[in-house]
């Protein structure tokens, strides 16, 4: 088998599975979060036409942005069996509740335009149902995780919390996400959805980096070792910088000529970036939280080896590509058409 | 109270039928939609075009359906079924990844363009695109069919420590029942849709509709199933007979079989009986079954009884699950070569006024008859997977590990909640998509033939003249 830079395979492979799921962990979450936000603000839409321009906004893309968590949770079973199931027997009913949730958003994109008109707005009700169903329950196992998937009251408390400060979370990309692709009044409104969620998602990563360090001493001699501190500081930093930033810009957007619409999303994406990065480094080499790590979890060499092969081409073709279709539907949101 | 294995395995089972639906349905409407476009962009009659634009709604509909379904599956090998991954990871995972990796993006992306992308980008890269939508959903059932194939016959591995670790990749990949397997999915896919079309133009038909696309929908339909009828029963047959060689007992349960022997009937009709190893009531044709299954009145076919171990422990599937879930299969399969057949060859006669293939020549009881069996597809499809998969019990991978060595620790109410509540999902969704099906049908009764599509500045194709669905457009035009 292969060495790299004088490691075992059974080193150096389970640490790049581990990379590839977090790149797809946190792409996932980055672009099924914005349109789960999408999702989740429907009901505020000033009108029906300004909702069909929402939910136009995203339809070519939530599929393959699903494909993300896909593929994220294929590596995990694949990479990292014993992490696997141990992960999804003990968080079976939130599990539970994302599926739920994510087929009514998946099938009611369909029906609320396929179905008799009456029933329109019944499916645009379970959209919106769908999408928080599933924002919240990945916010409640992202708490419970981060809390070492232990059930307490305080544990399932600050998964409450974490779930909460989720769905705000992608309702704030989301709306960013809105001052991209939108005109007129719905980008004015998205302006100001987005000033009112960036609260929450500043509270669910302040909870998350205050709490595991609190939690787990090992996470605590991670970030407040010196001299590590002083390498780690960036994060907090830039974090609090386009926190700042992005307050900022919302007293001037909508800009003249749509200037700067971008530059909220972008800011977005450095966020749920940063945000993922410490909690990656936090509990690296983690896969279950103080108890199992990604070298005991993982794979046979041989098999993880032939999926690296694979990767190595399917994965640019799959960039590719996903950049064609956000080519293709480029520019501002229109509406969907068959034809 | 039942426990966690039994409520899980019911789980399981109606995530899958639920799920293997939309794939059926989806993995050969691609193609034809591909065959709709291309005959578009080769004849230029936009009848073809009318056909692509009502089979894409009913793909979309299908494709979201299986795909939030198909996460389900994906999601309960670990919530359900820990033990499967943790025994035989290192080989499904590999095949489970190269399905997400080659099939799942492609399929995702493109059906973006192919589905909203038809004023956008210019006609080849629309065709392009469905076609490799198409392929995508192809490439998703050789992985898919590769894993549940190994699962039957397991090759090219060996056992360390309880844990399957690969040996031969082309082994495991290319094992012996997965052309079989695949030969066989991918035609009862395209049966379905075949059908499915027929079905549902005869449908608007009746309902008095009579353009010309409804007629080529009729007519390209009972074609495609007329051809495919006799090629699935070559390919079922030869399924038959792998499995003979690697599944026995499968084969033994199928034919309601108990007593290994030569000049072994065909068992047409019998309630098997697992209490008195026997069946109660049996019709049979003498010597039939050795020569379907041996070529020789005298071959020996295997009983159930070889199947039973010293200490009494049973290891042959239940019988009269298998038995009639392959008789129904069977019976379908011989009601769709029947149907199409004789349909064909109404339509062939030539008339007095020398046109073929006439709808108006199609006895009426027979177009009525093609209503109904617009879901025949569905019928022999899971009948023919609840006989494969019921029959490879007990064993999850046939000789490595049972299905109950699977299943994960968790508590029985736990898994009993979850699956009444997939089981409302499931019943509520089913119900909306038929109803929505048959909601586009009646509705295109109503809509003008299109008549012009011309092409924009960019060379993308722009319908500015009429729009046959006006009203099923997310957005009315601006």
């Amino acid at each position: 088998m292969i060495e790299l830079f004088g490691y075992q395979p059974e080193t150096w492979l389970p640490f790049v599975f581990a990379g590839l799921m977090g790149a797809s962990i946190l792409l996932y979450v980055i672009l099924d979060g914005y349109d789960l936000g999408v999702g989740i603000l429907t009901p505020l839409a000033g009108d029906d036409g300004e909702r069909d321009m929402m939910v136009a906004s995203i339809g070519p893309f939530w599929d393959a942005n699903e494909t993300w968590l896909v593929l994220a949770v294929g590596l995990l079973l694949v990479a990292f069996p014993a992490a696997h199931g141990l992960i999804l027997t003990t968080l079976y009913l939130p599990v539970f509740v994302m599926l739920i949730g994510l087929i009514l958003r998946g099938v009611s994109f369909e029906f609320r335009v396929k179905a008799r008109a009456k029933y329109k707005a019944l499916w645009n009700r379970l959209f919106f149902a769908g999408s928080l169903m599933t924002a919240l329950s990945q916010g409640f196992m992202l708490g419970l995780y981060v809390m070492g998937l232990e059930f307490t009251l305080g544990t399932f408390l600050f998964a409450v919390l974490c779930a909460l400060a989720l769905t705000m979370g992608y309702a704030f990309i989301g709306a960013t996400w809105l001052i991209l692709k939108g005109e007129g009044a719905l980008q004015r409104r998205a302006v100001r959805w987005a000033k009112e969620c960036i609260w929450g998602l500043a509270v669910g990563i302040a909870a998350i980096s205050l709490a595991s360090p609190l939690v787990s001493p090992r996470i605590w001699e991670k970030w407040f070792a010196f001299p590590d501190v002083l390498w780690l500081l960036p994060l907090p930093v830039v974090s609090l910088a386009l926190l700042a930033l992005l307050w900022r810009s919302f007293a001037h957007l909508p800009a003249e000529g749509d200037r700067w619409a971008w530059a909220p999303f972008t800011a977005a994406l450095g966020l749920f970036t940063l945000a993922f990065a410490g909690l990656a480094y936090s509990f690296f080499p983690y896969v279950v939280p103080e108890r199992l790590t990604i070298f005991e979890a993982a794979s046979a060499p041989e098999s993880l080896l032939i999926i690296l092969v694979g990767a190595c081409f399917v994965v640019p073709s799959i960039l590719g590509y996903t950049a064609l279709a956000y080519w293709v539907f480029r520019g501002k949101a229109r509406g969907l058409r068959y034809d | 109270m039942m426990d966690t294995l039994i409520l899980s395995r019911i789980q399981f089972a109606a995530n899958i039928s639920f799920h293997i639906l939309f794939p059926t349905i989806t993995i050969a409407l691609g193609w034809f939609l591909l065959f709709f476009k291309l005959r578009f962009n080769w004849t230029g009659d936009l009848k073809w075009m009318e056909a692509y634009r009502f089979w894409v709604k009913i793909f979309a509909l299908s494709f979201a359906m299986g795909v939030v379904s198909g996460i389900t599956m994906s999601f309960q090998f670990g919530t359900n079924w820990p033990g499967f991954m943790e025994t035989v990871g290192n080989i499904a995972g590999p095949l489970l990844a190269y399905e997400v990796m080659t099939a799942f993006f492609l399929e995702a992306v493109f059906i973006g363009i192919m589905l909203f992308g038809f004023s956008r980008v210019p006609g080849w890269l629309h065709t392009l695109a469905t076609f490799l939508v198409a392929f995508g959903t192809t490439m998703s059932t050789f992985w898919i069919i590769v894993l549940n194939s190994w699962m039957h016959t397991p090759q090219g591995f060996e056992m360390i420590d309880g844990v399957a670790h690969a040996t031969d990749w082309w082994a495991i990949i290319f094992n012996p029942s997965m052309p079989y397997r695949l030969a066989h999915m991918l035609l009862a896919s395209g049966l379905t849709v075949a059908f499915l079309i027929a079905g549902i133009a005869a449908f608007r038909y009746i309902l008095g509709d009579r353009k010309e696309t409804v007629r080529s929908q009729i007519r390209s339909g009972l074609t495609f199933a007329a051809i495919l009828i006799p090629i699935q029963i070559f390919a079922g047959d030869m399924h038959g007979l792998n499995t003979l060689e690697y599944q026995p007992a499968k084969v033994a349960a199928m034919e309601g079989n108990w007593e290994t022997g030569p000049n072994t009937p065909l068992v047409l009709f019998a309630l098997p009986n697992e209490e008195t190893r026997s069946n109660d009531v049996e019709i049979a044709i003498p010597n039939l079954a050795s020569i379907i299954l041996t070529h020789s009145p005298d071959g020996v076919v295997p009983g159930l009884n070889d199947f039973v171990a010293e200490d009494g422990t049973v290891l042959h599937p239940p019988v009269d699950k298998v038995f009639w879930s392959f008789r129904v299969m069977v019976g379908t399969g011989m009601a769709m070569l029947l149907l199409s057949w004789a349909s064909l060859a109404f339509l062939w006669r030539r008339a007095e006024d020398g046109r073929r293939f006439a709808i108006r020549r199609l006895p009426k009881p027979l177009l009525w008859a093609l209503v109904p069996m617009a879901g025949s597809g569905w019928v022999a499809t899971l009948a023919g997977w609840y006989t494969t998969e019921i029959g490879r019990q007990p064993w999850l991978v046939h000789g490595v590990m049972t299905t109950e060595m699977a299943v994960a620790d968790v508590p029985a109410p736990m898994v009993l909640s979850t699956l009444l509540g997939y089981l409302a999902i499931y019943a509520a969704l089913l119900f909306a998509y038929i109803g929505v099906v048959l909601y586009l049908a009646v509705k295109a009764r109503h809509g003008e033939p299109l008549t012009e599509l011309t092409p924009s500045s960019s060379g993308a194709m722009v319908d500015a003249i009429t729009r046959e669905d006006r009203g099923a457009a997310i957005l009315p035009a601006e």
